[in-house]
Formats: C-alpha cells, sequence, structure tokens
C-alpha cells in the first residue's frame, strides 16, 4: 500500500534523512515521533510528493490526503466551498454530511475567518477526509493548541479514521497522541535521522536459514 | 472679489457647463476620452498583470525584466508621450501607448509584490488535492492577487485619465485634454474649468459605481465573526 525507500535527503549540503524505509499495509497507522527538527515533516513532504528533491522512491495510492500544520483553508471561499473545490466528485449533501460530522453542521455558507480556530481545524479535517482516501498524512496538525482542543481533535481523527479504514502515517512529538489515534509508534533518531518499520528482509534471512525438519 | 476672468463664480462654471452639454460638445469630448482611458486601463492591467505575476514568481524573469521596469517608473510621461507620437505618429494608436506606457510600470509592480506575496502553504494544498490549473487559477491564485489589482486599478485610474489628458493636450484632435488646450488658447478660465470638472464628475461616478462596489464584492469574506 505505501512503500517508501529513501536513501537520502540533502539540504544545503547538509544531509539531513539517512535511510528511512517504510512499508505498510492498507489500514496500519504509525506515527512517526522525533524531536523537532529531526526531518519527520520533511520526510512526509516526500511521502506526500511535496519534496521531490531525494535519492529513493516512495509508492503511493493516488487517494493521498494530507493534512497541514495550521489548518490552510481558502479564506475567500464558505466552507461548503472549502470542501468541494478540493473534492471535486463529492455532493453538496456528502458536503453537509462531512460538516455535521465534524460539528459544523450549520456553517456551511460561513466563511473561514467567521470560525473560531478550533472549528477552521474542524473545517481542515473534514476537507482531508470527505474523499475515499486509502492514506492519512497528517503533519503535527495537534501542535499549539490548547488541551481541550487537543482532545477533541484526536478523538474526532480517530472516529474518521476508523470510519475510512485508511492508512496513517502521522508525524508527532508527543507520544499520547499515538495513543488516542491508536498507531504504533517508531522513533526517528540519529544524524542524519534514520527509520525502518514493516521491512521483510530479517524474516526472509531467517526462513532461508531453517532447515530442522 | 476675484476677477471673473480668473477665477470665475461656481455658477458660471455650472452654466458653461449645462451649455456645453446641450450643444452636444460636452458629451462627444467625454466619450473620446473615456474610450482612450478605456484602452490604456484595459491594456496596462492585462500586460501588467501578465508581466508582473511572471516577475513575482520567476526569479529569471525577474532579473531580466527589473532594470526595464526601473528605467520605465522613472521616465517622465511627457518623454514618452512625445516619443511615441514622434515614432509612431500623431495618432490613436501613439496616444492609447503612450499611456498605457506610463501606466504599466506601476500595475507591474504592484501585481509582482502580489505573487511575491503568494502562500507556498496554498501551493502544498493545491498539490496534494490535485487541483486542476483552472481550479487553481481561480480558487487560489486569483483570490491571493485580487487586492493587488483592485489597488492597481484604483489608483492606475487616477494615474490614467491625468496622462490621457496631457496626451490629447499635444495630440488629439478630441477629447478633453484638447477642449482644455484650446480654452487655454484663448485664455477661458470658465472654459477650462467646465471641461474639466464635468470629467471630474465623471471618474467619481465611476469610482462609486464600479470600483467601490467591485471591491466591496472582493473583500466580502474579511467581515469578521
Amino acid at each position: 500500500m505505501l512503500e517508501v525507500n529513501v536513501h537520502g535527503k540533502f539540504f544545503g549540503g547538509q544531509q539531513i534523512l539517512g535511510a528511512c524505509r517504510l512499508s505498510l499495509q492498507a489500514g496500519e497507522r504509525v506515527s512517526l515521533l522525533g524531536p523537532s527538527g529531526i526531518g519527520k515533516s520533511t520526510l512526509l513532504r516526500i511521502i506526500a510528493g511535496l519534496d521531490k528533491a531525494y535519492q529513493g522512491e516512495v509508492k503511493r495510492p493516488a487517494a493521498t490526503a494530507f493534512m497541514f500544520q495550521g489548518p490552510n483553508l481558502l479564506e475567500w471561499r464558505n466552507c461548503y466551498q472549502n470542501l468541494l473545490i478540493f473534492n471535486p466528485q463529492a455532493t453538496l449533501a456528502e458536503a453537509q454530511t462531512a460538516l455535521e460530522q465534524v460539528g459544523l453542521g450549520n456553517k456551511g455558507k460561513h466563511y473561514p475567518r467567521q470560525l473560531s480556530l478550533g472549528q477552521q481545524r474542524r473545517l481542515a479535517l473534514a476537507r482531508t477526509f470527505l474523499s475515499r482516501t486509502d492514506l492519512v498524512l497528517l503533519d503535527e496538525p495537534f501542535t499549539s493548541l490548547d488541551p481541550a482542543l487537543k482532545n477533541d481533535m484526536l478523538s474526532l481523527t480517530r472516529k474518521l479514521l476508523d470510519q475510512s479504514g485508511a492508512t496513517l502515517v502521522h508525524v508527532t512529538h508527543d507520544a499520547a497522541e499515538a495513543m488516542v489515534l491508536g498507531s504504533q509508534v517508531i522513533a526517528m533518531q540519529g544524524q542524519p535521522a534514520t527509520v525502518q518499520f514493516g521491512i521483510q528482509e530479517a524474516v526472509m534471512i531467517v526462513e532461508t536459514g531453517a532447515g530442522d525438519g | 472679489m476675484a476677477d471673473p476672468q480668473v477665477l470665475p463664480a461656481p455658477w458660471v462654471v455650472i452654466e458653461a457647463m449645462a451649455e456645453l452639454w446641450q450643444a452636444g460638445d460636452l458629451q462627444m469630448h467625454l466619450t473620446d476620452t473615456a474610450i482612450r482611458v478605456m484602452w490604456a486601463f484595459s491594456l496596462a492591467m492585462l500586460l501588467g498583470g501578465l508581466l508582473g505575476y511572471l516577475m513575482g514568481r520567476n526569479p529569471l524573469m525577474n532579473a531580466w525584466l527589473d532594470p526595464w521596469l526601473i528605467v520605465f517608473l522613472n521616465l517622465p510621461a511627457l518623454v514618452l508621450i512625445v516619443l511615441c507620437y514622434l515614432w509612431i505618429g500623431l495618432n490613436e494608436l501613439a496616444a492609447i501607448l503612450a499611456v498605457t506606457l506610463n501606466k504599466l510600470p506601476m500595475v507591474m509592480t504592484l501585481i509582482r509584490e502580489g505573487a511575491r506575496n503568494a502562500s507556498a502553504e496554498l501551493r502544498d494544498l493545491a498539490f496534494v488535492f490535485k487541483l486542476s490549473p483552472l481550479a487553481k487559477f481561480r480558487h487560489i491564485i486569483f483570490p491571493e492577487l485580487l487586492p493587488h489589482i483592485v489597488a492597481a486599478a484604483r489608483a492606475g485610474l487616477a494615474v490614467i485619465w491625468k496622462i490621457v489628458l496631457v496626451v490629447e493636450f499635444l495630440g488629439r484632435g478630441t477629447g478633453i485634454g484638447r477642449q482644455i488646450h484650446t480654452q487655454f488658447s484663448i485664455f477661458n478660465v470658465t472654459g477650462v474649468l467646465a471641461y474639466a470638472l464635468s470629467f471630474v464628475v465623471f471618474i467619481l461616478l465611476i469610482e462609486f459605481l464600479i470600483m467601490q462596489p467591485l471591491e466591496r464584492y472582493a473583500n466580502r469574506w474579511r467581515q469578521d465573526a
């Protein structure tokens, strides 16, 4: 479903990422954990296709959704339009249902500036999950939120993930987030940072060596 | 009391305007000037918008065009007008081109600024949601530029009609500028004021009936909760 095989990523001559290999099955959820500046977001941008200047290759499903650190909304379009412009195959009724799921059922014709910060985040969440999506990438969308709002957003995200059955790659520096989302924690460490998850090579070597039958 | 020859009373000017209107002169010259303003305005906005946007997004284009931009920004309007008339001839094309070239650098500068300030996050958003180029233009690029386009249009209209009058003064047979020339040569201050004032009224109408409603429409999303 998702195959990441990055050998290296450089920024101005400095190597940020070393070998980063991830292999995820459909519906699997992982949280990339590590201190800020280690390259988590860089790796996520590579996975999303936003960053193409790296060595290696990434195989991702066509239906990939991405949630940014900020709500990243079109301030000049109302809530319905913010959902439908990015999900053109969805109907107005589906957009309304998506808004209701995140508690914005009566805000369809409001502009983002008329929403509170929490409501803007929930709108961004609805946009991420409106279309059928096989892979969801979350780039620290819960950072800098107050605890109540953060819990609210996390449980809502969990609910939408359960409903959609999508695979998840989530970047964070808070292990508690992974608990709520039900994802496995992968620590990113070292300089350049490396990470390995779900690669089957080790198992294959054991199998070739097995012979006591 | 001021000499009525130098500063006529307001009602005298208004009377003169009414007479010119009844004779049909005022409408004719107003229309000619308005058409020149419209052409120069449209051309400058279209060309300036396109070039400014390219300069804002493309460093190579900017490096190439920036010296020219500075030259044209600092070139006196009069020099451009005289050169256009000399090189192209005393015709409509030269007149409109001279006004357009005078206005172009300002539009380019304003739109370039808008293009430079475009949000990288929204471009990322368009990429991950696979927005079509048309949808990206309609929903991201154009709305982001709109405040800069409106600013360029507002400032531009004011500059353009002043330059159009000079262009007409120097080399056209019709228009408000030409009439001011005629009235000036016979030292008819009332006539100069009557023509000038009617064009001011015309510009104010455009401002209140077109520009301001347009600006309100463009900014309707800025209303806060």
